[in-house]
């Protein structure tokens, strides 16, 4: 037996020599163990941070232009016979519409000759401009005055300097022809950069310098719109019934447990089912944010319900005992005490769930989100796309020019991401009580 | 005496007991809590319940107005009566009971809204008040009663988690009191509270007695002996002792009850 009685240790034992060489050494040694570990906690901490300093480089470096589009000046004539107009019938009565309607694309083919060697460089949808400048003001009809119009991608992504001129002529992906015509233009100075709204408002095109996230955006919306609404309420409710109501047993173990693992169902899932679902067994529209939406409220709904309960756990017993002691009943204690207080906490699980949302794309690949929509979807059975689902489709797409529509794309995304976050942290901060 | 049969009904003031109970268990589950409780509880008095930790007589203040079904696994036993209504009787509302049978909880717990809306609640949600002006006299009256009136009656748009502990407490028992009980439980309701604080809330229940029914637990010893008539000895769930509290103070029939009230354990 090794073990000593303890009270013959302690009188048996020296006194500690606290300035031994010994003792120094082991408090250098536990000053070294806590200086390592600050220095590793740091490094790890620059590490993290310069992994998203390069992401956001690489992006805001590639992305910046795409908010840019290069323009050039064309001196059109708006000539009444090119047009197909007649002026007396457009001082009339049917003006407007007459105006609309003319055939802006031969005035446009009429007008690019005079750019000479440059006559090809102007975008396909370089009308358009024209036919906005006569509608706003027709009295221009008849006048020639200085357009400016976008120009195609190449002619668009050489002014933005993305080609290297050096390389030989076949691999440097823009042709001699092109090239000179930039250079004309440009000596010409008939070459301007300009915010590019075009991209914010148009939807999807084939062409680069016509394509635009704004479509994708409001399929974005109006999926996040059904998403909410359908996930929100259920979710809420599943968590105060499950807190509230719910008899502890095995029952409610299993369903939290349930929950739980909801939470961790890869997206793809959720897509299939989506698919076999809503798609192939209730008939829903393909493409739609409706089916988008809902197959999203199935993903994010665990997010809330894990959320929702532990906000309803945090609001103090007390609480509910003041209430139940004055005689409010069970749904009163719940709807005008419980979930008040527990409102702030799970906004914020809702919002970082509705974010996660946002950016998702497995799940909408299989119900048919990953389409081609070149209209700004008009409601919620209209076929539309999803940002993200747009950064994937146009970093798939062979043409230069989208490239840093990807990421201009990206930006956008991660711009209304952060700003939804913010959100999120912000009610917490403002409404959030402590006990 | 023995506490587990009937109380001489010579003893009270009031020959008619507004609260009784009879041979009451609670249990949590496999852990018996109380076991055969017997007590009355008569209106113009205020009756104590004291006892060392853990001895039930928070569980048994909380049969009283049936907050122990709030709790999962709690079973009660036996029969308790409100004017000779069974209280855990099928026909009972237990709402309307915890109207009647208002509570002060231990750790002043006044709701996260305005003062007046404090107070107001109850009446509310019970439909005491037709019009905005009878809701104004309930609180104020109720507010009077609890002596906070002319420490509020300027910033009753104020949060109530923003007054002072003693406050909070006088205000937790404005809102019992505007519902218009019979009867209130206090659970330990100064045991949060500085020294003045809990003057003040003494002088309170001094004030309240006769009007309602008022039953207190308390640890403190001196507590029950100021503010009550009656006091109830607990000791391990059992009810040991339950007379005058002159008595009790001076003149205990129970070994256990003297061993307590002199500090030899607890």
């Amino acid at each position: 037996m090794t073990a000593l009685q303890p009270s013959r240790l302690l009188s048996e034992r020296l006194p500690t020599d606290w300035e031994s060489p010994a003792m120094r050494a082991r408090i250098a040694a536990r000053y070294r163990a806590e200086r390592n570990f600050r220095r590793l906690g740091a490094a790890a901490l620059v590490i993290a941070a310069s992994f998203l300093a390069f992401l956001l480089f690489t992006i805001v470096r590639d992305g910046w232009s795409g908010f840019l589009r290069s323009e050039a000046r064309v001196v059109v004539t708006f000539t009444p016979a090119t047009l197909g107009l007649d002026p007396a019938a457009v001082a009339g009565p049917q003006g407007k519409v007459l105006l609309a309607r003319a055939d802006y694309l031969a005035l446009m083919n009429e007008a690019a000759l005079t750019l000479g060697p440059a006559s090809g460089t102007l975008s396909d949808a370089a009308w358009l401009e024209l036919r906005e400048r006569l509608v706003a003001d027709p009295a221009l009809l008849g006048k020639t005055v200085p357009v400016w119009v976008p120009v195609r991608s190449t002619i668009d992504l050489l002014a933005k300097g993305k080609f290297d001129l050096a390389a030989p002529a076949d691999s440097r992906g823009v042709s001699d022809r092109e090239v000179a015509a930039w250079r004309w233009l440009e000596r010409e100075g008939r070459l301007r950069t300009n915010f590019n709204m075009a991209f914010l408002r148009n939807a999807d095109s084939t062409e680069p310098e016509l394509a635009g996230i704004g479509g994708a955006a409001l399929g974005s919306l109006l999926t996040l719109v059904i998403t909410i609404g359908v996930a929100f309420p259920l979710g809420v409710f599943s968590a105060v019934w499950l807190e509230e109501f719910a008899p502890k047993g095995r029952l409610a173990d299993i369903i939290e447990l349930s929950i739980n693992n909801l939470a961790a169902v890869p997206s793809i899932i959720f897509g299939l089912l989506g698919l076999a679902f809503f798609l192939n067994f209730a008939g829903m529209p393909r493409s739609a944010p409706l089916v988008g939406g809902i197959t999203l409220a199935l993903m994010i709904m665990p997010v809330i319900v894990i959320a929702a309960r532990v906000a309803i756990k945090a609001v103090p017993p007390s609480i509910r005992d003041a209430a139940l002691g004055i005689g409010a009943s069970p749904i009163q204690v719940v709807f005008q005490h419980v979930l008040p207080l527990a409102l702030p906490g799970i906004m914020t699980g809702t919002i970082i769930g509705v974010a996660r949302a946002l950016g998702e794309t497995a799940p909408l690949l299989l119900i048919g989100m990953r389409a081609f929509v070149t209209d700004v979807p008009q409601g919620f059975t209209s076929p539309a796309t999803v940002l993200p689902m747009q950064v994937f489709l146009w970093s798939d797409d062979v043409q230069r020019g989208f490239v840093e529509k990807t990421s201009a794309a990206i930006l956008v995304l991660l711009v209304i991401l952060i700003a939804m976050n913010s959100l999120a942290i912000y009610l917490r901060n403002r409404f959030e009580r402590r006990w | 005496m023995n506490p587990n049969s009937a109380p001489n009904p010579a003893m009270g003031h009031n020959n008619v007991p507004k609260m009784t109970a009879r041979d009451v268990n609670v249990f949590y589950g496999q852990k018996q809590a109380i076991r055969n409780v017997s007590i009355d509880v008569t209106s113009d008095n205020v009756t104590a319940f004291i006892g060392p930790s853990g001895c039930g007589k928070s569980t048994f203040l909380r049969c009283l107005n049936r907050m122990n079904d709030t709790v999962d696994g709690a079973r009660v036993e036996g029969r308790i009566e409100l004017d000779a209504q069974d209280i855990y009787a099928p026909a009972m509302d237990v709402v309307q009971l915890r109207a009647r049978v208002g509570m002060v909880f231990q750790k002043p717990n006044p709701f996260p809204k305005s003062i007046y809306e404090n107070v107001a609640y109850g009446p509310r949600i019970h439909g005491l008040a037709q019009a905005k002006a009878d809701m104004d006299n309930i609180v104020e009256s109720a507010l009077r009663r609890a002596g906070l009136w002319e420490e509020v009656k300027d910033r009753l748009g104020e949060s109530g988690t923003a007054m002072s502990g003693g406050q909070q407490q006088r205000l937790c028992i404005a809102r019992a009191i505007a519902v218009d009980p019979e009867v209130i439980l206090m659970d330990e309701p100064c045991s949060a509270l500085d020294p003045i604080a809990t003057a003040r809330i003494e002088e309170l229940i001094d004030e309240l007695r006769g009007r309602y029914a008022i039953v207190i637990v308390t640890h403190n010893m001196q507590q029950a002996a100021r503010v009550s008539q009656k006091t109830a000895f607990f000791h391990l769930g059992t009810l040991v002792e339950y007379d005058d509290t002159s008595a009790i103070f001076t003149n205990p029939r129970e070994t256990r009850t003297k061993d307590y009230i002199t500090g030899r354990y607890g």
